[in-house]
């Protein structure tokens, strides 16, 4: 095929140095027995290079202490360096300033912040929001409890066979009620890449406040808040090759400022009395507590990394392999991929005829090829293509034409095993 | 491929998985047990009649992985006919083969076709998938349905009517392995 032969000269040219880059991810030369790991399960934690977790071990060797309020030098430099990685993830997505950025423990806890500041604040009874089919359980849940206790209405946008939105079916879902509108940018379970200016213009048209599910599209490609303008953003660091126990809620200055706080406790406030209370500045409002240092600090390294391999490099060759693992795929008769938009990365989900994805994990794994199997926490899209499970490989710009080879050929004889 | 994957794909549980025993509605059924792993999306029924504490048939309905489909149909040949007490031991000595330490082929020998399942010890993700059915079985005892004489029951509805409904964690296995000991 004309196209096939244009990925591969794409992937061949050496955008980026993939044999430099692999030698930067230690664990990426494990082996699993006898057979070298490859690692395809991107979409559920990144793997970390050497600098960042260096930048762990540095920091509890040479520098560990509460941040914020010590006086001594260690506290200090703590504290510099907590502030530091703010600075660069607000220059990583081009925010106005680092009081927008918000330090939480992942995602979802992004995600159950700023549903629960919203509803409470701004949610009426007989008020409606817009989520979509495809999205992950921590962008359904949060609201689905809320909806309970405050009384307003959830609408889903349909995805069609190809797994994209029905983009001509979002404006009938809008009514004077509808209120806001939470949606994912890139799939984890399709892969497919949302149209993300075409639905917020939309809802831009009708005043509603945009929340963007960041999660697959943060290591991606490159994210622009400013020039998006959408009012929230999460993601986690852990699948943008930074530590776990960290995430990040973007939300405009001003909308934050008028919004109530989430939890209470230490850092979070000004001064406390019994009589009175008076709540910190942004960003540190919804800072309770201490936060994962050494996770911050982590993952202002990853974005220093990112940065200097080109976000730019990274899509294109990430959306390159993706490409190939699919047309690869394709070639087997028994594999059906479920998602098949033509702007994808990533994520590649794909079902068996009569092989359960369980049976094809467990068996990959025995070949060192490490894949997802199950509903990937959207069960919803489950329902939607009418099947209980698929398998899921998912790579990004570490993985290699010969990894998705070796993957691929293993997955050929696990079909002939069981016929 | 490895030596414990091949003990646990063995013959005996491949041929379970693509030609199930047992596999099908079961008209005129008084016991039902509806067992679901949602972590995985493995999804069974499990229709008894039970006459005079006894199992006189046994059919299994629902999709899942190899070894959750043929440690189903494995089941319901080894309890077909048996009594309640009888079929709940050997639910006990299913779960000893998949935690014990038992090597010797004629300890194994004492479990009969059940000792096929043993290969499962080695993968500890895999324990809930063998383990669905037999749960599922045990669960069916404590729901007595009357029989339905309705042919058109189709899967969605049986799952909307039936309020116990058995979610298999790895905590729920943990506890029943211990129990046991």
């Amino acid at each position: 095929m004309q196209k096939e032969s244009q990925i591969n000269n794409i992937i061949n040219k050496n955008i980026l140095d993939i044999n430099k880059i692999r030698n930067d991810f230690p664990i990426l030369n494990t082996k699993i027995g006898n057979y070298d790991l490859v690692y395809l399960d991107n979409a559920s934690t990144t793997q970390k290079p050497n600098i960042v977790i260096d930048s762990i071990i540095d920091y509890y060797k040479n520098y560990n202490s509460n941040i914020h309020r010590g006086v001594h030098s260690l506290s200090q430099k703590a504290t510099d360096a907590v502030e530091l990685s703010r600075k660069k993830v607000k220059e990583f997505i081009n925010a106005h300033s680092v009081k927008e950025i918000i330090f939480t423990k992942g995602a979802t806890d992004s995600l159950n912040l700023v549903a629960n500041i919203i509803s409470e604040s701004y949610l009426k009874e007989g008020d409606e929001i817009i989520l979509t089919n495809m999205e992950h359980h921590a962008n359904i849940v949060p609201w689905q409890l809320l909806s309970n206790k405050y009384n307003f209405q959830i609408k889903i946008i349909p995805i069609d066979d190809n797994g994209d939105l029905t983009y001509d079916e979002i404006e009938n879902l809008i009514t004077e009620k509808t209120k806001l509108i939470s949606f994912v940018h890139i799939s984890n379970t399709l892969g497919t890449i949302n149209d993300v200016n075409f639905v917020l213009n939309l809802a831009k048209k009708y005043n509603l406040i945009t929340v963007l599910d960041a999660s697959q599209s943060i290591q991606h490609t490159q994210i622009d808040v400013t020039e998006l303008d959408v009012d929230f953003l999460v993601f986690s660091a852990h699948k943008v090759y930074a530590p776990t126990g960290v995430g990040v809620l973007y939300g405009k200055e001003k909308l934050l400022n008028k919004l109530p706080p989430y939890q209470g406790g230490g850092d979070m406030i000004l001064s406390v009395s019994f009589e009175q209370t008076i709540l910190n500045e942004l960003p540190f409002k919804y800072e309770a507590g201490t936060i994962n240092i050494e996770g911050i600090i982590g993952l202002g390294y990853a974005i220093d990394y990112l940065n200097s391999l080109g976000l730019d490099k990274i899509n294109y060759y990430e959306t390159n392999l993706t490409k190939y693992c699919e047309n690869k795929l394709k070639e087997i008769d028994e594999v059906t991929i479920i998602g098949n938009s033509v702007n994808k990365v990533s994520s590649n989900s794909f079902i068996v005829q009569n092989i359960h994805p369980h049976d094809i994990g467990s068996m990959l794994d025995n070949y060192g090829v490490a894949v997802r199997t199950g509903h990937h926490c959207t069960e919803p899209i489950m329902k939607r293509f009418g099947i209980p499970a698929t398998t899921r490989a998912s790579i990004c710009f570490y993985n290699t034409t010969e990894e998705i080879d070796v993957f691929v050929e293993k997955l050929k004889e696990i079909i002939i095993f069981f016929k | 491929m490895n030596s414990e994957l091949k003990q646990l794909y063995q013959e005996v549980i491949l041929d379970h998985n693509k030609n199930p025993r047992n596999y099908g509605l079961l008209e005129g059924y008084n016991l039902l047990g509806v067992g679901k792993n949602p972590l995985c999306g493995d999804q069974y029924n499990i229709y008894i009649k039970f006459k005079d504490n006894k199992i006189i048939d046994i059919k299994f309905e629902g999709s899942g992985c190899a070894i959750s489909k043929a440690s189903a149909s494995l089941m319901t040949t080894l309890v077909m006919n048996k009594t309640k007490e009888e079929a709940v031991k050997l639910f006990e000595d299913f779960q000893k083969i998949i935690t014990s330490d038992i090597n010797e082929e004629y300890e194994l020998e004492k479990f009969g076709k059940l000792s096929v399942l043993v290969g499962v010890r080695e993968f500890p993700a895999r324990v809930k998938c063998a383990g669905l059915a037999w749960h599922t079985l045990y669960s069916a005892f404590e729901n007595e349905v009357a029989s339905k004489n309705e042919n058109n029951i189709n899967f969605e509805n049986i799952n909307s009517n039936i309020s116990k409904i058995i979610n298999v964690n790895s905590s729920e296995i943990i506890k029943n392995i211990a129990s046991t000991e």
